[in-house]
C-alpha cells in the first residue's frame, strides 16, 4: 500500500510537471502546427466532410487560432476525442485546445485545472414535441412519456425541471441520439428532449420536420466554448481574443469579404482589431496583424455561425441568445483597446 | 414387372429408394430426420420468411441508389437505403484523412501485400519460401517508407551520419561474408545483422524520395488493415516465444517473467492498455521522447494479443504426448531444432482453431482504438453520419461496415478450415 501511494505521488509529479511546462505558444510555433481537440463528428459543429476534412463551428475556431498565430488557417492538426478522452488529452498535451462543444462549469473550470476561454455557443435543453400535439409550452407536459439519453446531466435536468413544475413524466431510456430518435420517430414518446442543437439536428431528419416543433423552454445553462491548460496564460489570452475578435469583428461589421479595405478604416478600434495601428498583436506575442489573419481566414462570428449552423444550414438554428448585445443576445467582447 | 429369380449373390445392384437420394433425400436427412428437427426447420423458415423480404426490399428493391445527401434520397423514398451514401463516402471510409491524390500508395501495397500472401497460403502454388522472407524482412520496412514516406532520423540529418551508416553497412557485409567463409554462425550473425539493420535505416531514410503523409491521416478500412495485420503479424512470433518460455522447466527467470507478462496482461482489458499506451505514457516519458499515435496502438495491440496466442500455443503444447518430446532427445536434436522440426508442427497445427479465432477477435478488436482518437473503420462511418449532408443515415452505414467486416472474418475463417484439413495428418475425431 506504501508503494502504491508512492507510486501515484510520482505519477502527480509527472502529472504536474507536464502540465506546467513550457509556453504553449512557443511549442506551438516550433511544431509549426497547432493540435486541436475536436468531437469525433457532431453535426454542425466537427465533422469530416466528403473529402475527409474537417468541417464545422469549432473546428472554425480552430482555423481561427492557427490564423493568429501562423497567419495561415490550415496549419492545425485535428485530434478527434470523445466525451471521455477530451480532457485527459487537454492535460497530457496531447493537444494544445479543444474547441469541442464543452459545457464550462465550475468544476471543470476549478477542479479539473483547465481555463475556458470564453463560450463560442450557448446551448440548452430543450424539448422537441409533435405539432399535432397541439403543445405550446413545456408547462402543458405534465404526464407525458419523454425520451432521454440515460448518464447525461439532461436526465436529471428534466426531472429537476418536473418537479419544481409539479408535473410527472414517464422516461424512455435510450442509450444514442440515432435510438432516441427512432424511438420518438415511431411514437413510443411524445416528447424527446436533449440540448438545443441536438434537436434541431434530429429535427431535420425526421420524416417531415415541419410536423414537429422544439418549445421555447430552455431548462438548462449549457454554455459551450473552446479551453485550454490552466497555467499558461498567454496561451489562454491568444485563444480568448481570438474568439473575442471573433465577435467584435461582427460588431464593428467587419467580414471576410471586405477585411481588406477595412483595414485602412477610420475606426480607432477596427484598425486596432486588424493591426493598422496599436500593437494589441505584440502584447499576445503574435504578430502585428494577428486580427486581419483571422477575419481573413474564417470570417468573423456570424458568418462562422451562418455557415454551419445558421438558418440557411439544415441545422437552420437561430441565433437567440447567441445573436450579439446589441441585437437582443447575449454575445459581448470586452473592448479592443 | 415380372417376378425372377436369381442366382445368390449375382442380383443386380439395384437403384437406393427416391426418399434416400436427391433432393428429397437431402431434406429428409438434414432438415425433416426427426419430429422436433421438422419443428425447427419449419420454425426458422417462418423466421425466414418474417426476415429476409424486407431486408431484400430495403438493401436492393427500393433503395436509392445514386443521391448526394440524405434529402435527395429521402425526396425518393424513405423505405429503401440510400446507397449514395457510401458511395460518396466511399474514399473516406477506406483511406480515412490521407491524401486523396497519393491513394496510389497504399492500394500498392495492398497489391503486393496479396501477391506475396498467395503463394504463404497456398503451399501448391511455388515461392512460398521466397515470398514469406520477403514479408517478413522486406516488406514491413516498404510498407513503412510507401505509407509513410521518408522517416526523419536525427542520427541521418547530416551527410555525415548517412556516410557512417554506408560504411558500417559495408564493414558488416564484410563481416558477415568473412564469418560464412570459416563457417562462424556467430561472426555470419552479427555481420549480416549489422548489415541489414544498417541498410533499412539508410532504406527508410530515403523512402522512395516520396512526400511524407503524416500518420494522423492514415483512416478508414486502410487503418485497421494496418493494425490488423501488424499485430497479428507481430503476436504470433511473440505469442509462440512466450508459450515456449512459460513451458521452460529449465529457465525459472525467464519462465516466470513470461508467467508475469502473460498473466498481467490477460488480466486488463484492452480498452485499458490502450487507454495507458495513449495518455499514460506521454506523462512518463521525459519531454521531447514521443512515439505516434499509431505505433503506441500497434505496441499496445500487438503485446495484448501476444499474451492471449501465447496461451493458445502452451494448450497445443501440452497436447503433445510426452513420447515426442523424448523421441526428439534420442534423435539426438537440440532444444531449438526440436522445436522446430517436431513439437511445433504438431502443436500450432492443433490449435488452429484457437490461433484463427485469436486473430478474428483482434481484427474486430481494432475498432476500440477510437478512444485513442484514431479513425478506423468503423469510426469514419460513424463520423460521416455527422455531417449534415448524411446525418440520419445510421442503418447504411453500419450495414456496409457489417458486411465488409463479415467478409473479412468469414474468410479468415474459411482458410483456417481449409488449413486444418490440407494439415490433417491424423487424430482426426
Amino acid at each position: 500500500m506504501k508503494y502504491l501511494k508512492h507510486l501515484t505521488a510520482a505519477a502527480a509529479v509527472a502529472l504536474l510537471s507536464t502540465a506546467a511546462g513550457a509556453a504553449t505558444l512557443d511549442d506551438v510555433k516550433s511544431k509549426g502546427v497547432l493540435d486541436c481537440g475536436v468531437t469525433t463528428g457532431l453535426a454542425g459543429f466537427a465533422a469530416p466532410d466528403d473529402s475527409g476534412k474537417w468541417q464545422g463551428f469549432d473546428v472554425d475556431f480552430c482555423r481561427a487560432v492557427s490564423a493568429a498565430v501562423f497567419g495561415n488557417p490550415d496549419k492545425v492538426k485535428y485530434t478527434p476525442t470523445t466525451g471521455k478522452t477530451r480532457f485527459t488529452a487537454l492535460q497530457s498535451g496531447e493537444v494544445d485546445l479543444l474547441a469541442r462543444n464543452t459545457t464550462w462549469t465550475f468544476s471543470r473550470d476549478v477542479d479539473l485545472g483547465f481555463e475556458f476561454v470564453g463560450v463560442n455557443y450557448y446551448d440548452g435543453q430543450g424539448f422537441m414535441v409533435r405539432k399535432d400535439l397541439g403543445v405550446k409550452s413545456a408547462t402543458e407536459l405534465d404526464g407525458a412519456t419523454v425520451c432521454i439519453q440515460t448518464g447525461t446531466t439532461t436526465e436529471l435536468n428534466l426531472a429537476d425541471y418536473f418537479r419544481a413544475n409539479n408535473m410527472s413524466f414517464s422516461p424512455v431510456v435510450i442509450e444514442t441520439n440515432a435510438e432516441a430518435r427512432a424511438n420518438y420517430e415511431k411514437g413510443a414518446c411524445d416528447v424527446y428532449t436533449t440540448d438545443r442543437s441536438g434537436l434541431a439536428a434530429t429535427r431535420v431528419v425526421l420524416p417531415d420536420p415541419g410536423a414537429h416543433v422544439v418549445l421555447p423552454e430552455i431548462i438548462s445553462k449549457e454554455p459551450l466554448g473552446p479551453l485550454v491548460r490552466h497555467g499558461d496564460n498567454q496561451w489562454g489570452d491568444i485563444a480568448r481574443w481570438t474568439l473575442n475578435a471573433l465577435v467584435t469583428a461582427e460588431e464593428l461589421g467587419v467580414t471576410q469579404a471586405n477585411v481588406d479595405s477595412m483595414k485602412s478604416s477610420k475606426n480607432p478600434e477596427v484598425r486596432r482589431l486588424l493591426g493598422s495601428e496599436g500593437s494589441l498583436g505584440e502584447m499576445l506575442g503574435l504578430s502585428k496583424d494577428w486580427g486581419y489573419h483571422v477575419i481573413k481566414s474564417v470570417g468573423n462570428y456570424s458568418e462562422i455561425y451562418e455557415r454551419h449552423i445558421g438558418a440557411n444550414t439544415p441545422l437552420g438554428l437561430a441565433r437567440g441568445v447567441n445573436a450579439l448585445w446589441t441585437s437582443g443576445g447575449i454575445l459581448y467582447s470586452p473592448p479592443f483597446r | 414387372m415380372a417376378d425372377r429369380t436369381y442366382e445368390i449373390g449375382s442380383h443386380p445392384d439395384l437403384p437406393p429408394p427416391v426418399s434416400e437420394t436427391g433432393v428429397i433425400g437431402w431434406l429428409k436427412h438434414n432438415l425433416f430426420s426427426t419430429w422436433y428437427n421438422s419443428l425447427g426447420t419449419i420454425f426458422i423458415l417462418y423466421l425466414l420468411y418474417l426476415a429476409l423480404p424486407p431486408l431484400v426490399d430495403w438493401t436492393l428493391l427500393s433503395a436509392v441508389w445514386g443521391g448526394n445527401s440524405n434529402q435527395e434520397c429521402w425526396a425518393v423514398t424513405r423505405e429503401g437505403a440510400c446507397w449514395g451514401f457510401i458511395d460518396n463516402r466511399f474514399s473516406f471510409l477506406m483511406y480515412g484523412f490521407y491524401d486523396s491524390d497519393a491513394y496510389w500508395r497504399p492500394n500498392l501495397v495492398g497489391i503486393i501485400f496479396i501477391l506475396a500472401m498467395i503463394p504463404v497460403l497456398f503451399r501448391s502454388i511455388p515461392g512460398g519460401n521466397v515470398a514469406a522472407v520477403f514479408l517478413i524482412f522486406v516488406f514491413p520496412w516498404i510498407t513503412v517508407s510507401m505509407l509513410y514516406g521518408p522517416v526523419n532520423m536525427t542520427t541521418m540529418g547530416s551527410s555525415v551520419g548517412v556516410t557512417i551508416y554506408s560504411l558500417v553497412l559495408l564493414a558488416g557485409l564484410g563481416l558477415g561474408w568473412h564469418g560464412r567463409k570459416n563457417l562462424n554462425l556467430l561472426l555470419m550473425g552479427i555481420g549480416f545483422g549489422v548489415a541489414y539493420f544498417c541498410a533499412i535505416a539508410l532504406f527508410l531514410r530515403w523512402g522512395f524520395g516520396l512526400k511524407v503523409i503524416g500518420t494522423d491521416k492514415f483512416g478508414g478500412l486502410m487503418l485497421t488493415l494496418i493494425l490488423a495485420t501488424v499485430s497479428i503479424g507481430v503476436s504470433m512470433p511473440l505469442g509462440i516465444v512466450l508459450a515456449l518460455g512459460r513451458q521452460n522447466q529449465k529457465m525459472p527467470i525467464v519462465r516466470t517473467l513470461c508467467i508475469g507478462f502473460i498473466e498481467l496482461v490477460r488480466a486488463v482489458p484492452l480498452i485499458t492498455v490502450l487507454f495507458m499506451a495513449q495518455f499514460m505514457l506521454p506523462l512518463f516519458l521525459p519531454e521531447g521522447v514521443d512515439f505516434d499515435n499509431i505505433v503506441r496502438a500497434l505496441v499496445g495491440m500487438s503485446l495484448f494479443a501476444a499474451a492471449y496466442m501465447a496461451e493458445v500455443v502452451r494448450g497445443g503444447l501440452q497436447a503433445i504426448g510426452k513420447g515426442q518430446y523424448e523421441a526428439a532427445d534420442a534423435l539426438g536434436l537440440n532444444y531449438f531444432l526440436k522445436m522446430r522440426f517436431i513439437i511445433m508442427p504438431q502443436a500450432l497445427k492443433i490449435v488452429i482453431p484457437g490461433i484463427v479465432s485469436t486473430f478474428i477477435g483482434l481484427f474486430k478488436d481494432t475498432t476500440l482504438v477510437l478512444i485513442i482518437g484514431l479513425f478506423d473503420f468503423l469510426q469514419t462511418g460513424v463520423s460521416s453520419l455527422a455531417d449534415t449532408k448524411w446525418n440520419g443515415l445510421e442503418h447504411e452505414a453500419y450495414f456496409f461496415i457489417g458486411l465488409v467486416f463479415f467478409v473479412l472474418c468469414f474468410g479468415m475463417s474459411r482458410y483456417s478450415m481449409y488449413l486444418e484439413k490440407k494439415l490433417d495428418t491424423g487424430y482426426k475425431r
